[in-house]
């Protein structure tokens, strides 16, 4: 099941430039949340400092508290055991190209140390399930490569990838940027129904995706959480004229 | 700034208007007709409820392609939402005229008869009404609309005494039954004029404050814009 998130007064930081402003912000569990805000908002920044991914760039850093369920990010957690609960899927689906299908999903399985092929079998079909992407690789898993795939296969294989390792929270940084609208609409329904196991944020530049994913969408802007609310309610009739010119395309 | 959207908004609101002028015209000329038992006039209301029917069908087609093209949201959309809504009572404030027209053109035929009703009084009671929604639309204030919401209440009462005025004169004098029965048909599609003018003033307040006050809700209900939460 996933969990709930809980951001408090999250400040992000490269090198001297402030990226992120005191952000606040409760994400709850088996919900879709959308950050949506024009390029250089800071909520990719904000995705990435969930899993501390923001901290290896080189002098980046992060002030302020950020829980994952009962689990403290920035306080005596390592990195390799925040990830293990959070998944993390990209814009660009990014398969390791010499691995096999089945390779692909079982990689972080046995990075964490699983060998027992049978336990192994289980788990990569039941992620390929979860993706939604079993029925079109089931006959060739151990034959074709992850980069054999389509764009959206690919970028469901990446998904697989990320749900093997039974994590509480997927974290998913434009996601279908990069494919065309029969992938997106497999993903969104894929999204749809993960929410369910999992707890989703997703960062989108499209605002009809946000509208049509999430229960819950933030709007950014210059680094700052600007408006956090219902997606209707963002979409329909926001509280904040920064959020209403921005998703009436008024600028950004 | 979206250009191609902005003008098709900008659009979609002129013509909007020009109907509800059509519209305000074939009230203001049924009732001309009904006091002044002109033919003529009558004949007016009936040729402009095409020009108006077409239009309807004019806007509703815009705003389809709004809808389908541009993906409004917020306050476009709630925008295009009203419009739609507006057109469709702006027709049948077009459709009442036609009513009001038609009753004309048999009670024309009758004798006239002094009745215990002002229809002149509803009449610019009602246009007023209509014309002030229209307003509160160009202008987008949610305050001119509440007015219109509260004229509504007038135009009620002015319906509720012709027909008690009326049914004592058709007891009283049977005779002038016909043009009683007629004045209270005429006073009961001015009433509905004035339900659609306060749908309209609704639909207003709906687009400018993302209200919903239908049904008596309380337009006060909708708070107005907090400060943005920022931290």
């Amino acid at each position: 099941m996933g969990v709930g998130i809980t951001v408090e007064h999250l400040n992000a930081f490269y090198a001297k430039t402030q990226a992120l402003f005191d952000v606040n912000i409760t994400v709850l569990a088996n919900h879709a949340t959308a950050l949506i805000g024009p390029s250089g908002c800071g909520k990719s920044t904000f995705i990435r400092c969930l899993n501390r991914m923001h901290e290896t760039i080189p002098e980046a850093r992060v002030e302020g508290t950020v829980r994952i369920g009962d689990l403290s990010v920035y306080n005596g957690t390592s990195a390799t055991q925040l990830r293990r609960r959070v998944g993390m899927v990209f814009q660009k689906a990014n398969p390791f190209p010499t691995m096999s299908i089945y390779d692909n999903v079982a990689a972080g399985l046995k990075l964490n140390g699983y060998s027992n092929r049978k336990k192994l079998d289980e788990v990569v079909q039941k992620s390929l399930h979860h993706s939604a992407l079993w029925d079109e690789v089931k006959d060739h898993l151990h034959k074709k490569s992850g980069a054999s795939l389509s764009g959206g296969q690919q970028q469901r294989l990446c998904i697989a990838r990320a749900l093997a390792v039974q994590p509480e929270v997927l974290l998913m940084d434009e996601p279908c940027s990069a494919l065309d609208p029969i992938s997106t609409g497999k993903i969104e329904e894929l999204i749809f129904q993960l929410k369910e196991q999992y707890t989703i944020v997703i960062v989108t530049h499209n605002m009809q995706q946000a509208a049509r994913v999430a229960e819950f969408t933030g709007f950014f802007l210059l680094g700052k959480m600007i408006e956090f609310d219902k997606t209707e309610k963002i979409f329909t009739n926001p509280s904040d004229k920064r959020t209403e010119d921005y998703v009436t395309g008024r600028f950004g | 700034m979206r250009t191609r959207f902005q003008q098709q908004m900008e659009d979609l609101r002129e013509k909007l208007l020009r109907m509800g002028g059509l519209a305000e015209l074939a009230v203001d000329r049924a009732t001309q007709a009904y006091t002044q038992r002109d033919l003529s006039r009558c004949q007016l209301v009936l040729e402009n409820e095409s020009h108006i029917n077409a239009a309807e069908r004019e806007i509703d087609e815009m705003a389809f392609d709004i809808l389908a093209t541009q993906q409004p949201a917020a306050v476009d959309l709630r925008f295009i939402l009203a419009v739609t809504k507006i057109n469709a009572d702006l027709e049948r404030v077009g459709d009442q005229a036609v009513n009001i027209a038609e009753r004309v053109m048999d009670l024309i035929e009758l004798p006239a008869v002094e009745l215990p009703v002002d229809i002149a009084r509803m009449a610019t009671a009602v246009s007023a009404m209509v014309r002030r929604a229209l307003e509160a639309f160009v202008e987008g204030k949610a305050e001119l609309a509440q007015a219109v919401l509260e004229m509504d209440h007038v135009v009620d009462r002015m319906r509720d005494e012709a027909f008690i005025m009326l049914v004592r004169k058709m007891n009283e004098e049977p005779q002038t039954t016909q043009q009683a029965l007629d004045a209270l048909l005429v006073a009961r599609n001015l009433e509905r004029v004035a339900d659609h003018a306060t749908n309209i003033a609704e639909d207003v307040i709906f687009w400018v404050l993302g209200a919903d006050v239908r049904h008596h809700a309380q337009a006060a209900s909708a708070a107005p814009r907090p400060e943005g939460r920022e931290q």
